[in-house]
């Protein structure tokens, strides 16, 4: 199986082509936002080095959020488009869990980190089970002190990674010695392991309902949910 | 002769289009998935709302395109996308989703300008001659372009401030209508008269700009005084005043830059083409103009389509303008202008 891999959930782009377990070529950038610009050159440039065709492609692996809400749309319709006019399997991992895969040490509490500003954060808890990363707590948007909150009755060893440093402070007084903070290279998404994963997972069953994972909704819509609680949202939008 | 294929996006704004268009000016498919729905419940517009739209909505329809026009991917000739101007993050979804489906099939990809997409709309009742004329007018744009030949684009003047669109959307509101205002300002328009005389800010300037904020706070003056020594204003009057002015200032620089450039076809274009007033009344001033045509875009075409943007991209087609996957969304993408841009 030809799998393309993709993470531009934030401000690394990282694409990988995997031939089942094995890399056949990868890319990461962490110079430069422009994954408008990037990312279908690099997916081209792998592909050839790869000395493949598109059509030789089988399934597609995205990491399709949380994260940058631009970073993930771009990630998302790459691949829902790629996999749609391709006609091949596509698999969304969560971007929180494909840089838990950096970590590959059994036991420990993973709790992977973006920062959203304002004390806010997308954050997750995961763990190496039996060789498959596996959700504790599942992401979600969060402030620092409320996903501490969550955290009380963790004694264990703990490793953050992702955008610790507006954070590590607060961890550091919750769990002292037992908090290891991951380093920078750890913090830079790895598609050759989300492609790694994805080829264990079902492909998703509706390419075109396939969404990044925003975990919030936009202000706008928050503000008028709240003033039409019981809203039918499914038809906004209609073909003319 | 061979047929071209072009299968065409566009998500400059609140509309996911995709369509796919034969030899420049025969649409196979015109798929249009519009958020306005969306948008009314705030008013307007919400630019991070638009772009969660355009995601759901990108591969059905590209799929409901080929479908409809009972093509396959190796039918066709070549990709073209809306790359500006419109709301950046609308846009990408566009771009990044021409950019797969043209690696993917090995096809040539067209960067197209939406305000050609307008224009060449054209194309799909009557070919264009040049040199040719458009008044385009938009909720985003009020632009006169002159067009010498072939993807030539010229702006020989536009909106200072606020888009004819946009005016009629801000008095809407005034007016209780939710966005878009355009269709219902103009019925009302239809039923009351010109009574309040507002003014007509820039038309007797020697030059082929427009404002419309003056016209737009006029207006709205006009409802708070009212409403302070609780006056009830006709509402019908209220509009048709005020879509009197817009007109006039649109007809009258039209006909004036007509004079400069002598042009074989004048082409009406944009979402506020479809008005009627408007479109009479560009009828009637091009009587003085025996050897310039006028084509109006027909009103199914006059809002965003990716139809518009097959024909345009079409003409570049044929020049064999094309770009990579290094295509980036340009929000403020603009033609070239004429002369020097009075400066404000
Ligand atoms: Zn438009």
């Amino acid at each position: 199986m030809k799998i393309l891999a993709i993470d531009t959930s934030n401000r690394p782009l990282s694409v990988a082509v995997l031939d089942n377990d094995h890399l056949l070529a990868e890319t990461r950038l962490t110079t430069h936002r422009k994954h408008a610009e990037f990312l279908m050159p690099v997916i081209e440039d792998l592909i050839q080095k790869s000395d493949l065709l598109p059509n030789d492609l089988n399934r597609i692996v995205v990491a399709s959020g949380p994260g940058s809400y631009t970073g993930i749309r771009m990630a998302t319709t790459a691949a829902k488009t790629l996999a749609s006019t391709l006609d091949i399997e596509l698999v969304t991992v969560s971007s929180l869990l494909t840089l838990a895969l950096n970590i590959s040490e059994p036991g420990v509490l993973i709790n992977p980190i973006f920062d959203a500003r304002n004390q806010n954060m997308f954050t997750g808890l995961y763990q190496l089970k039996n060789g498959t990363m596996t959700s504790i707590i599942s992401d979600q948007h969060t402030n620092i002190n409320d996903w501490l909150a969550k955290l009380t009755d963790v004694n264990q060893p703990i490793m953050i990674v992702g955008d610790t440093a507006p954070f590590s402070e607060a961890f550091l007084k919750q769990f002292g010695d037992s908090l290891r903070v991951a380093d920078e290279l750890t913090a830079v998404p790895n598609a050759a392991r989300l492609g790694l994963y994805g080829s264990q997972l079902s492909p998703v069953k509706d390419i075109d309902a396939v969404v990044p994972r925003y975990l919030r909704l936009t202000k706008a819509e928050a503000d008028w949910q709240k003033l039409h609680p019981n809203e039918d949202t499914r038809n906004y939008v209609e073909k003319i | 002769m061979a047929k071209d294929l072009i299968l065409s996006f566009e998500t400059s704004c609140d509309e996911t289009s995709v369509a796919v268009i034969e030899n420049g000016d025969t649409i196979l498919s015109n798929i249009v998935a519009t958020q306005i729905k969306s948008h009314q419940r705030f008013g307007g517009v919400v630019p991070e709302v638009a772009s969660r739209h355009h995601i759901e909505q990108i591969t059905s329809c590209i799929n409901d395109a080929l479908t409809q026009a009972k093509v396959t991917y190796s039918d066709l000739s070549a990709v073209a996308v809306t790359y500006g101007p419109g709301l950046v993050g609308a846009l990408l979804i566009g771009v990044t989703a021409a950019k797969a489906v043209a690696w993917a099939h090995h096809l040539p990809l067209i960067p197209v300008n939406h305000l050609a997409g307008h224009i060449y709309a054209a194309r799909l009742v009557e070919p264009i001659e040049f040199p040719a004329m458009a008044l385009v007018v938009s909720g985003g744009h009020t632009e006169l372009v002159y067009m010498p030949k072939e993807n030539r684009f010229e702006i020989i003047g536009e909106t200072r401030d606020d888009a004819a669109g946009e005016a009629y959307d801000k008095i809407g509101r005034v007016l209780g209508i939710n966005y878009p205002a355009g269709k219902q300002v103009d019925e009302m328009a239809h039923k009351g008269h010109d009574t309040f005389h507002f003014p007509r800010a820039m038309d007797q300037d020697d030059n082929f700009d427009f404002s419309f904020s003056g016209l737009k706070t006029a207006f709205i003056n006009t409802v708070h005084h009212a409403d302070q020594i609780h006056e009830t204003l006709n509402k019908d009057d209220l509009a048709a005043s005020f879509q009197q002015a817009v007109i006039d200032v649109l007809a009258d620089k039209t006909k004036r830059a007509l004079q400069d450039y002598p042009v074989k076809q004048l082409i009406l274009g944009g979402g506020v083409a479809a008005n009627k007033g408007l479109r009479n009344r560009l009828e009637k001033e091009l009587q003085a103009f025996p050897k310039t045509s006028l084509e109006l875009v027909p009103l199914s075409l006059c809002g965003d389509n990716a139809a518009m943007i097959g024909a345009a991209g079409e003409m570049l087609y044929r020049h064999r303008v094309f770009t990579n996957a290094t295509l980036n969304a340009d929000p403020s993408l603009e033609f070239e202008w004429i002369k020097e841009p009075a400066t404000n």
